[in-house]
């Protein structure tokens, strides 16, 4: 079962957006190895499991009893006063989704790209990037107290917030204070909860961010926050604030924690390249979260398929130059890179205000139909009843 | 210098994404910093649960007083 010594693809990280991309780059007929660090896929989690339907607009996956747990009908985004704007799933169609046990998720994705022929090696380090006059062509592995060179004719980093991949292969990925959040979240039982909605929770609660109450049932869901690294003082604040909510919210002050997660999320525009000369990024490490979410799943998932669909084009082409890789620049932009700047504007300003003006906006927004959710049509609708609200966000509009 | 608090540590690899230097490495359960670490102290805010410490080692020197 040890991995060959030479691929046409290997895929480093076997998360959603790593899997898939080692799905299509197989199925399509590719050789492909796809690396996992950890000795499980999936686990531990490191998710809030919450996931746009938009996903199964895009990508040949099909909602799984393992994995698809609570589709919502709404989410619910309560202001610093308790008053809320409720996104109705009917009228904001996929934008509102599903919550998810992330490790089954990641496990089936996983399966996918095996059943189309990916080969996949768990437990096993990507260690460096092996390179021949300045040209990657391939990966040192380590897998049981071993090192081997595997030789591939193009790299996919998949590796993740804190891609490796992506800094050996030179891309800047730095994140400035304000783009990156620090993240906690329990998992929470003996709870009592309307399992039909997400909750989000803006303003001081969670400076520069947000908290949220992903229900899996009436009886268990994520709780959690994330934090801007701007706007964080000291150590473990995301800690602090949470246990601070959880303390103050009644339905959640007799629960249990049966698991905690923590985490980075980038929550930046999108990086200015992803391809070079045999390097593709997907997923996280090309910072393809949606900054106003930190929701990074269906984005990774819908890059990755383009992805790995260009994968072998460039191998039947046997062409793995960047030129030729600019089919995948062009391919997951085309589909993800206006709403991830459109969304970056939106974080930018909304992190600007503070509970008075939030409170404003959730207001008026609750007193406007929404149709059809997007940040333009909210901004539009806001400016058309309350211009004089609206003036500092004209120019998202 | 930073020091870790492996009873704290959730291995989450937050800090290793918030590091501008990459001197952070994570593979499961370890968490070890090189010598490209530059002391500016992101992963300490990064750290959701405060696992990690600043610890500075190089303060200003006063120079002692002539008169």
């Amino acid at each position: 079962m040890f991995p060959k010594d030479s691929y046409d693809v290997v895929v480093v990280g076997g998360g959603p957006s790593g899997s898939t991309s080692a799905r299509y780059a197989a199925r399509n007929g590719a050789d492909v190895l796809l690396v996992e660090k950890r000795q499980e896929i999936g686990s531990p989690v490191r998710c809030g499991e919450g996931v746009s339907m938009e996903i199964f607009k895009h990508v040949d996956i099909k909602p799984d009893s393992s994995w698809f747990v609570n589709q919502v009908t709404g989410a619910r985004i309560f202001g610093p006063s308790g008053k809320f704007i409720l996104i109705d799933a009917k009228k904001a169609g996929d934008e509102v989704g599903a919550v998810i046990e992330r490790d089954n998720f990641d496990k089936y994705l996983a399966a996918e790209a095996a059943r189309d022929g990916a080969e996949i090696a768990t437990k096993t380090s990507v260690v460096s990037l092996l390179r021949d006059g300045g040209e990657v062509c391939g990966v040192r592995i380590r897998r049981m107290g071993e090192e081997r060179d595997i030789a591939a004719k193009l790299v996919i980093g998949a590796d993740g917030f804190e891609s490796q991949v992506a800094r050996w292969a030179g891309f800047n990925t730095n994140l400035k204070t304000r783009d990156t959040t620090s993240n906690l979240q329990y998992r929470m039982t003996n709870l009592d909860l309307d399992p039909r909605f997400t909750d989000f929770y803006i303003g001081s609660v969670a400076p520069g961010g947000y908290v949220w109450i992903f229900p899996k049932s009436r009886d268990v869901a994520n709780v959690g926050i994330g934090l801007l690294l701007s706007k964080i003082k000291g150590p473990s604040e995301a800690k602090d604030y949470l246990d601070g909510f959880i303390a103050s919210d009644p339905r959640l002050k007799n629960a249990s924690i049966m698991e905690t997660v923590s985490g980075g999320v980038s929550v930046s525009a999108p990086l200015d390249k992803v391809t070079a000369d045999r390097i593709m990024l997907v997923g996280d490490a090309a910072r393809m979260i949606d900054p106003l979410t930190g929701g990074g799943i269906s984005n990774g998932v819908i890059a990755g398929k383009v992805c790995g669909e260009v994968a072998v084009e460039a191998v039947r082409a046997k062409d793995f130059s960047v030129e030729f890789l600019q089919r995948y620049e062009k391919g997951w932009r085309e589909l993800l890179e206006e709403k991830l700047y459109r969304d970056y504007m939106a974080k930018e300003k909304l992190v600007s205000l503070d509970d008075e003006a939030l409170d404003k906006l959730i207001e008026v927004m609750s007193a406007v139909p929404l149709e059809n959710l997007s940040t333009k049509e909210i901004l539009g609708a806001i400016r058309k009843k309350y211009p004089e609200l609206v003036k500092e966000f004209e120019d998202l509009i | 210098m930073i020091e870790l608090n492996d009873d704290k540590c959730m291995h989450c690899g937050a800090c290793v994404g918030a590091c501008p230097a990459n001197a952070i490495y994570l593979n499961e359960v370890i968490l070890d910093f090189n010598d490209d670490c530059t002391d500016c102290g992101l992963c300490v805010k990064a750290c959701p649960v405060g696992a990690l410490t600043l610890i500075r080692t190089r303060g200003l020197k006063v120079p002692a007083a002539t008169a």
